[in-house]
């Protein structure tokens, strides 16, 4: 693997697009061709070199190719949106849509990651290690297809809109979430291992959602089966198991009806 | 002799009641008196023939004071700025026709900036609610004719919507239901005893921000796990959220109006997500529809609008000038001027140095901030231009969108007595726009 | 004024049954002429196509149901736009959607694809100036709409009292107030019914609390657009649509036209219209035994003069399905759990919206693609059977190329059946596989603007290179003498012209938009005494019933953009 090291020389004024930054975008490129992909700042059009300097270089496919994000890009958005392979650290916080639309690949933020976090992702791997906000590995607006596939792991706390009509795939928040985990989710697992305020599997056709701390205000939606032994990111708990929501449809498989599931941590 | 207009469209609120009667004097320049109206709708009228009414714009000085300067500057001033900007915002359009509207979007998609309107502070939750699950509704007049049950959830139309129930809801006679009231069900769900729970024939006194409880176990209800609710859900007795519910089952035409308790209390829009849910599953035993209640006379024209235009209702992102994006909570006024996104502010319609948090009127006043509006308000008194316009409904008729989507024909009744509209005054701004984008080319 | 030649095209003009010969045509003012003097601008059409400008005759591009459907699906727009690949500006605005494009793309795509006429098919009265709103914000087509009646309250009123001259002054008046092109007629009192919830599946089903069933509604109103004369026929949706074995209750609607003839002074030869017959057309009592209608249906088309139908070709895209069948919508909710919305309107009508993939991997819409088809190639006569997809309900207008190419070519069919997992079903449950017909240009040129032209009445003006007709023509990048044989050009040819002509000016060349110039709103005149009885019950209705003001009812002039009436004379 091949190594982009791209550098901030010069902070934008406004919040700064960065959605030529993929490894599928950099592969096959100089550093002089990188140096001139594209980049808005509002209704701006500057290029990536007006702000980064590039040293390194790329690999020949995406797969092939590392890119190392320095100095405070707070406020610069979609980081490896639409990226297929290769991997991306980025050195600092970043704005929202890290990750959206992801297909393969990893990116590593050393800070928090603001806002629609691994949206609407179908593979590869995430991993924040501050917090993040809201709709993490959410859909679209409208999109009845989120997450389908990869993992996120948030090492902080996480707001709103967790896995919202995600179907498949994996999120784990290692702190406290705020409310709307699995919302409309038809799949997927969604592992907080902090408290969670409340609305967990509201509207679920299916999914599984993991709760290792307190869930504040469970939905009454969901009823209580029985207690179960479950391996959960590497280790195994016993938890308390809830199906639901029996407010929304439910499909069939053989003849047997499929709850959503809450495994509560005992 | 004074003259007498019929039909006359009020412009207050979402109910856009279309059968006002202004009297105005001779020369056609006062409005003397005003019919068939309520409080708020007459205050209105009398407002747009004050001699108090603005009717030069007015550039704010190096002293800080405004002085009066001609129209023909204030376009170029507001032109000239919206082209140096990189990132500029319009915002507002709770008192604007749709003409103005789509002049709007012209301007903003030769700009190049970020266009909004005030849903993004009030009914915005419910369009991302209509986005994730759709909108089985109806027209008011549905409601008229046919409804006998009727939910008022998070809304209170006594004190928002004055005349909603006597038109539309409660009250009238229409053709399926020539007993009025007296064979409507009414239920409110709020955790306030309003004044509309007050002519309720059940109040259900929820607890505050635990709407999506409620729905989940009415939901529950409907599809057949009665049995499964807990012994109480957001304060209210299983024993009545059954009773509720097979009465919400049973109607032989429901409607759901919902407010901003709804769309302002946690999950906003997935309490109005889990409504449609609740509302589609009614359908599967009675017929049901849900409406929200818009607040002003034409908020859900801007929507209209720019659906048609660019396909998005509100907070949209025009700046890369062949595409539109939006993503409310990135592209939404407010989450822009809190995180400092933009670098010119627009407030067309409205007060947004009244509705906005503090901290994202501070961030926007770092930065050129024009106000096109009849009146003075605090926005007005904080920008670095004022234009004043006419008043849609009073001095520029237009079409306007009622609550339920359905387009009023609103007319012009007194004399605009040389004020801009907002379509001629923006139409002018795209104009001179285009001219700087040609010569910047 | 202007004069343009286009010389030495290969033309296509089934009005004036022009096969294909080489010829100029000569456009003076805006209309086509037989000779222009030499200073005329010369357009070079040696080895082009040329034929009139296109008319789709069913589509949903403008008012509250699309704009609900624009609305209610961001992700319609998600990367669609120019953003990395698309359709970069080249008109005055943005070109925004997929499936419901906004209105500036819908003008500009039919330009596009040589169109200059767009009939829009459902106009609820009560929204009639949102309808006109976006009209002014589509550019370069000419646009009608058709109000619709089917669920109206008057018509029951007037046509269970058999009181078929009142109605007629009833629909003049709505006409007027509208400023509308025709009767539309959607789910004849099924729409209605589900104002409580229910519907009416077959055409003697009564209509709750009306007293009156779908087949009277529908010939009630043939009668009285045969009694007004009105450019085009009644424009039916029938029941039971989009239900497996649904072809028995078209066959039902059908039939209901026997007996009754045109009377018209616009050429019109039929007195009902059933659009997407696609839709209609489904045999089976389950879906797993759905099965093609066509034949049955088309045989009873081929042999009945005085209907016409279009197609509702299935394009096997994910698009949204709008209708003024409400409980339509509801049941397909019901199947595919996508969003879902819905719009009763007063006194009037009703409209559901969903959005729907075609997915070619599902058995069922590979069927409903091959029914699509096999309505034009089971077709005798092409001036009767026109293209369409029933925007965007089987797929958007931008598909149209891409039907063109499988009516012209086997092998493109083959191909798209090569791609479906369950090939071997869906070959089973229709006829597709065995059919080698494939059309030719001058076919090609009847479905989609001659025969629609004729059937709205509208053959003079639209649709036709004879003299007199307004200068609207679309140029192809094809040769018919030596057509391609890889199909994928065919569509490509049809989806960007080499030149647009809209009333003689040049809007689009080599694929680009050039020129927005004004265009109409074409609506139908009335012209007949006033009706002392109607005016009354309209009075009464809007005064018990309505909450619009009936003097803010009618659209106001300034809200109507370009209007041109088409005259009807009344005794």
């Amino acid at each position: 693997m091949e190594t982009v090291t791209m550098t901030l020389v010069q902070q934008p004024e406004l919040y700064l697009e960065c959605y030529s930054v993929t490894p599928d975008l950099f592969a096959g490129k100089s550093l002089a061709e990188i140096a001139e992909l594209p980049a808005h700042e509002g209704k701006i059009l500057w290029k990536l070199g007006d702000f980064f300097k590039f040293e390194g270089k790329s690999g020949a496919t995406a797969a092939e190719t590392k890119i190392v994000v320095n100095g405070n890009v707070k406020r610069m958005k979609r980081f490896g949106q639409q990226m297929t392979g290769g991997e991306i650290v980025i050195n600092s916080d970043a704005d929202m849509y890290v990750g959206g639309w992801m297909r393969g690949g990893k990116i590593t933020v050393k800070g928090n990651a603001d806002s629609f976090l691994g949206i609407a992702m179908e593979g590869g791997e995430i991993l924040i290690e501050g917090d993040a906000q809201n709709h993490v590995g959410s859909a679209y607006r409208g999109d009845w297809r989120g997450m389908s596939g990869g993992l996120i792991r948030v090492k902080g706390k996480a707001g709103n809109d967790i896995g919202t009509a995600m179907t498949g795939g994996t999120i784990i928040i290692e702190g406290n979430a705020f409310i709307h985990v699995l919302t409309h989710a038809e799949g997927g697992t969604v592992i907080i291992k902090g408290d969670v305020e409340g609305r967990v599997g509201g509207q679920m056709v299916k999914g599984d959602a993991y709760i290792f701390g307190n869930l504040l205000y469970p939905l009454p939606g969901f009823k209580k089966i029985g207690t179960v032994e479950k391996e959960v990111d590497g280790t195994t708990y016993t938890f308390d198991q809830y199906i639901g929501d029996l407010g929304e449809r439910k499909t069939k498989k053989k003849g047997e009806i499929i709850y959503g599931n809450i495994y509560m941590k005992i | 002799m004074p003259k007498v207009i019929e039909n006359v469209g009020c412009p207050y609120c979402g109910c856009s009641c279309d059968d006002v009667r202004v009297t105005v004097s001779d020369d056609g320049k006062k409005v003397l008196e005003v019919e068939n109206v309520c409080a708020i709708g007459t205050e209105i009228f009398k407002h747009g023939s004050s001699d108090h009414r603005i009717r030069s714009p007015r550039l704010r000085q190096p002293d800080g004071s405004m002085k009066d300067i001609t129209y023909d500057e204030a376009i170029e001033w507001v032109a000239q700025h919206l082209y140096k900007a990189k990132k500029p915002l319009m915002y507002g359009f709770g008192s604007t026709n749709c003409e103005g509207q789509a002049a709007a979007a012209r301007v903003m998609e030769t700009a190049g900036g970020m266009l909004d309107n005030c849903a993004t502070i009030c009914h915005g939750p419910s369009f991302l609610a209509i986005f994730d699950n759709g909108y089985p509704t109806c027209t008011l007049g549905e409601v008229k004719n046919r409804a006998d049950v009727i939910v008022y959830w998070g809304s209170n139309p006594a004190h928002a919507h004055p005349r909603h129930m006597s038109r539309y809801s409660i009250f009238p006679r229409g053709f399926f239901t020539g007993k009025g009231q007296k064979k409507r069900t009414i239920i409110v769900i709020d955790p306030r005893y309003t004044d509309t729970a007050n002519v309720a024939d059940y109040h259900l006194q929820i607890k505050q921000g635990h709407d999506y409880e409620l729905f989940d176990a009415f939901r529950m209800v409907v599809i057949g796990h009665g049995k499964d609710l807990p012994d109480e859900v957001a304060g209210i007795k299983k024993e009545k959220i059954l009773e509720v519910a097979e009465i919400m089952a049973n109607a032989r035409f429901g409607t759901t109006f919902f407010g901003m308790g709804l769309t302002h209390s946690d999950g906003r829009n997935h309490n109005i997500d889990i409504a449609i849910s609740l509302t589609r599953d009614l359908n599967k035993v009675a017929k049901w529809t849900i409406m929200a209640m818009r607040g002003h006379y034409n908020i859900a024209g801007p929507g209209v609008v720019w659906s048609w235009t660019f396909g998005f209702p509100y907070c949209l992102d025009l700046t890369k000038k062949d595409h539109a994006h939006m993503n409310p909570g990135e592209t939404s006024s407010v989450d822009m001027a809190m995180r400092d996104e933009v670098d010119m502010f627009i407030n067309i319609g409205t007060d947004a140095g009244a509705h906005f948090p503090i901290p994202a009127v501070k961030q926007l006043k770092k930065h050129p901030w024009v106000t096109i509006d009849p009146s003075i308000n605090m926005a007005s008194e904080i920008s670095d231009l004022h234009i004043p316009v006419c008043i849609c409904g009073v001095d520029v008729g237009g079409i306007v969108y009622r609550m339920d989507n359905v387009p009023i024909q609103f007319r012009k009744v007194i004399d605009n007595q040389g004020l801009l509209d907002d379509e001629t005054l923006l139409n002018r701004i795209a104009d001179r726009l285009d001219e700087l984008n040609a010569q910047g080319a | 004024m202007s004069e343009i030649i286009i010389k030495n095209g290969y033309i296509f003009d089934p009005i004036s049954g022009i096969k294909g010969d080489k010829a100029d045509i000569s456009i003076k003012d805006g209309k086509i002429t037989d000779k222009v003097s030499s200073k005329a601008e010369v357009i070079d059409a040696s080895g082009r196509t040329v034929m009139a400008g296109g008319v789709d005759i069913h589509t949903h591009i403008v008012g509250p149901k699309v704009n609900l459907g624009r609305e209610m699906r961001p992700e319609d727009k998600l990367f669609r736009g120019s953003f990395r690949g698309g359709i970069l500006k080249q008109g005055k605005h943005m070109e925004m959607g997929f499936s419901i494009p906004s209105t500036w793309k819908t003008g500009y795509s039919y330009a596009r694809m040589g169109y200059t006429y767009a009939n829009e098919a459902a106009m609820p009265p009560l929204m009639a100036p949102h309808v006109h709103e976006e009209i002014r914000d589509t550019p370069i087509i000419d646009i009608s709409a058709m109000p619709v009646f089917g669920n109206n309250w008057f018509c029951f009123e007037y046509i269970k009292n058999k009181e078929i001259e009142n109605n007629a002054a009833y629909v003049a008046w709505l006409l007027n107030a509208t400023k509308g092109f025709g009767i539309k007629i959607v789910n004849p009192g099924g729409t209605e019914a589900w104002a409580w919830g229910d519907n009416c599946v077959t055409i003697n089903d009564p209509v709750p609390f009306f007293d009156i069933t779908p087949a009277e509604i529908v010939k009630g109103l043939i009668e009285t657009n045969e009694y007004l004369g009105l450019p085009h026929s009644i424009h039916l949706h029938g029941n039971n649509l989009g239900n497996p074995g649904c072809y028995e209750t078209t066959l039902d609607t059908l039939k209901l036209a026997e007996g009754y003839k045109p009377k018209n002074k616009f050429g019109r030869e039929q007195v009902l219209h059933n659009t997407h017959i696609q839709f209609h057309s489904y045999k089976g009592d389950s879906w797993g035994t759905f099965e093609s209608g066509a034949r049955e249906v088309m045989d009873y088309v081929n042999s009945n003069k005085n209907i016409t139908v279009d197609i509702g070709a299935v394009t096997l895209d994910e698009t949204t399905t709008m209708t003024a069948d409400g409980p339509f919508e509801y049941h397909l909710n019901q199947l595919n759990h996508i969003k879902w919305a819905n719009v009763d309107v007063e006194l009037e009508t009703g409209s559901g919206i969903v959005p729907y993939i075609y997915d070619k991997n599902i058995k069922v819409c590979g069927i409903q693609w091959a029914i699509g088809l096999e309505i034009a190639l089971f077709a005798k006569d092409l001036m009767r059977v026109f293209l369409t997809t029933d925007h965007p309900n089987a797929g958007p207008f931008t598909r149209y190329p891409r039907v063109i190419k499988w009516l012209m070519s086997q092998k493109a069919r083959e191909a798209t059946l090569d791609t479906m997992k369950y090939k071997d079903k869906v070959i089973a449950a229709s006829h597709i596989a065995s059919m080698d017909k494939e059309l030719g240009l001058y076919e090609i040129a009847m479905m989609t603007r001659a025969g629609p032209a004729k059937a709205l009445g509208l053959s003079s003006m639209y649709g036709s290179l004879a003299k007199g007709a307004d200068a609207n023509i679309a140029i192809y990048d094809l040769d018919p003498t030596n057509i391609p044989s890889d199909p994928e050009l065919i569509e490509a040819a049809f989806q960007n012209t080499a030149y647009t002509l809209k009333e003689g000016v040049v809007v689009v060349k080599d694929k680009q938009i050039v020129a927005e110039p004004h265009k109409y709103t074409i609506w139908t005149k009335v012209n007949m005494p006033e009706n002392a009885q109607v005016m009354h019950d309209v009075k009464e209705k809007f005064t018990k019933n309505y909450t619009v003001n009936l003097e803010n009812y009618a659209v106001f002039d300034e809200h109507v953009h370009n209007p041109r009436a088409i005259e009807v004379e009344v005794a």
